[in-house]
């Protein structure tokens, strides 16, 4: 078989693959929105509810994101720069999450904070509400959206090896500042990539949040929640329009970070 | 500033990599630490800079003792083997970065990166990044960012290792004549004992983390204190007890009661130096260095048998070495006077 035909099958096969699972699915939703114009999906988003469900969805991300970003880089920095016998026990239960149905993370929730849950009690003394309401949505979505930042960074730390962080301290930099100034710098992009992972995680999390928010139209519904119900009420001009939004902000993450990147490279 | 190790102890697990070490480097002088991989030169000098915590013992910089100070109290100039660049920043960056960090006024820091990479020659790359230079000048750029914080010491572990021979021997001269303008007392770790030769006032052999012996280049030549820095400085044979450089192996073609038969294997030339490659009758493999002045006047060929006379030997069993022809011999005779030998023999 000569290269180039084996070549062109290569790609066939892989652009075709792309093409069939990603690409035609996709495609169709943004078609279907914009069948009947551009009014009915945007009445649909711009409904009360569907405003509500918008900006849950960006509170969470706005909260949920930087916590495990800080999170995820003082852990990987743990992992990789100080090594201790225990570090394979962290390193297994922050895959947890990946490892562990969206579905029965809500649930575990659920028995933590719920009604005779183990901190309810407490809670409930306090006047501090978790669950059917934000914060349970957001502990939910940092549940589920833990590795990614830390799972990122790992590999990037390892690869630029302590060497430059070493050279700063015998030019008299502190630990505070070599990292400022040397380990974040260089592991910036890895981190970027966490943050990107993340966010769209957050963004898109369905399973554990519709277990803790109670799914309560105009109140406790998020995107991925708001499409579903208007799914499930036959409004598919909402639903779609509420799709392509979800879509549009993963990408428009995605984007920015490109762009970023671009621009510095140049 | 003068830096003394005393009683040095590091262990990494069941490897232990500094046993019992201790070294005087005096004020302003260039030392190397010369030694093979695994023989805890490294280790000695991370533990000058505080990059490794000792077990035990402590050491000196400048009579003063910072065992207990963190590296970046130290003020030392530390130069890694792989350049350490911070890639993210540029050439200037690099250089100014600890007297940023020092929180220097920006036209003082501009005038001294400035002077710096005059000095280093790479005066007009400030702005490139790290990945745009050479390995030569990427280690310039190290050496000049040490040297920017006007540290008390100077450390440089394996500096020329990752660079190629033509490279090494360049840095390696100019290295020497920093040291000279600059006067800043310097150590530096290589396992090339040509380079360490080259380059330093004072040598410390190591091995199996102990100093096996310390002192000038033609001291430790002249004198080995033992069959490893022996061998380690220079090239050696071994004839029974004794050992013999190969350029103190005479070759002649008359037998007497002093020379050993050896059968001619194989003739290398290397250049100007001739190495000839011998067995002799017990088996022993040895070679003798000879120019090619002395090789034409022998006509010695591949298969034939000569003989070899020992000018100068050591033996680290007893006290001397059985000294054959007597110390005054010229250790190497250069091919002008190959006549002169040829007749005495």
């Amino acid at each position: 078989m000569n290269s180039t035909a084996s070549r062109w099958s290569l790609r066939v096969l892989g652009l075709g693959y792309v093409f069939l699972l990603l690409l035609l699915p996709l495609g169709l939703i943004f078609y279907k929105t914009f069948e009947a114009g551009i009014a009915p999906p945007l009445e649909a988003i711009t409904s009360p509810d569907g405003l509500q469900a918008l900006k849950l969805t960006l509170i969470t991300v706005a909260i949920a994101v930087p916590l495990n970003t800080v999170f995820g880089v003082l852990c990987a920095l743990l992992l990789v720069r100080h090594r201790w016998k225990g570090n394979f026990l962290i390193d297994a239960v922050i895959n947890l999450p990946f490892a562990i149905s969206p579905v029965v993370i809500g649930l575990s929730l659920f028995l933590l904070y719920g009604k005779n849950g183990w901190l309810e009690p407490g809670l409930a003394e306090a006047g501090v509400k978790i669950l059917f309401s934000t914060p349970g949505i957001i502990l939910a979505c940092i549940f589920v959206s833990l590795p990614f930042v830390v799972r990122e960074t790992v590999p990037v730390l390892q690869e630029i090896g302590t060497e430059q962080e070493q050279a700063a301290e015998t030019l008299g930099a502190n630990a505070w500042q070599t990292f400022w100034r040397i380990t974040l710098p260089a592991i910036r992009w890895g981190v970027a990539y966490g943050v990107v992972l993340t966010t769209a995680r957050v963004l898109g999390e369905f399973g554990a949040v519709s277990v803790v928010s109670g799914n309560i139209s105009g109140e406790t519904q998020t995107l991925p929640l708001f499409v579903s119900k208007q799914y499930e009420n036959f409004n598919l001009p909402g639903a779609f329009g509420a799709s392509v939004l979800l879509a549009l902000l993963a990408l428009a993450t995605l984007l920015a970070m490109n762009f970023l990147k671009r621009k510095e490279d140049a | 500033m003068g830096i003394s190790v005393e009683g040095a102890k590091k262990s990494f697990g069941d490897f232990q990599a500094l046993n019992d070490v201790s070294i005087e480097v005096p004020d302003g002088s260039l030392t190397a630490l010369l030694g093979p991989s695994g023989s805890g030169k490294s280790t000695l000098l991370r533990a000058i800079a505080g990059l490794e915590a000792l077990d035990g013992g402590r050491v000196l910089i400048d009579g003063e003792d910072v065992s207990k100070k963190p590296t970046q109290k130290r003020e030392v100039g530390f130069v890694f083997q792989h350049y350490a660049a911070f890639k993210h920043m540029t050439v200037y960056e690099n250089v100014a970065f600890g007297l940023k960090i020092r929180k220097q006024k920006r036209d003082v820091i501009a005038a001294r990166v400035h002077e710096l990479l005059e000095l280093v020659q790479l005066h007009g790359l400030a702005d490139r990044y790290p990945s745009q230079l050479s390995g030569g000048q990427r280690q310039r750029m190290a050496l000049a960012r040490a040297l920017a914080v006007e540290p008390q010491v100077l450390l440089l572990d394996e500096p020329f290792g990752a660079l190629d021979a033509k490279v090494r021997k360049d840095l390696r001269t100019w290295l020497r004549n920093l040291h000279d303008e600059m006067n800043v007392t310097t150590i530096f770790v290589t396992h090339d004992q040509e380079e360490a030769m080259d380059v330093a006032g004072q040598l410390v052999v190591m091995n199996q983390g102990r100093v096996e012996q310390s002192g000038s280049a033609d001291e430790l030549y002249e004198n080995p204190a033992n069959e490893f820095v022996m061998s380690f400085v220079g090239e050696v044979n071994r004839l029974g007890d004794a050992f013999v450089r190969p350029h103190d192996m005479e070759v002649v073609l008359d037998a007497d009661e002093r020379t050993e038969e050896g059968l001619v294997q194989r003739i290398v030339a290397l250049g100007f130096e001739i190495r000839v490659e011998f067995v002799l009758g017990d088996g022993t493999e040895v070679w003798a260095q000879l120019t090619r002045a002395e090789l034409q006047r022998l006509e010695l060929r591949e298969g034939q048998i000569a003989y070899l006379r020992p000018v100068q030997a050591k033996s680290f069993n007893g006290a001397s070495a059985p000294d054959s022809t007597g110390a005054s011999t010229p250790r190497r005779p250069t091919g002008g006077d190959g006549a002169e030998v040829s007749a005495a023999a």
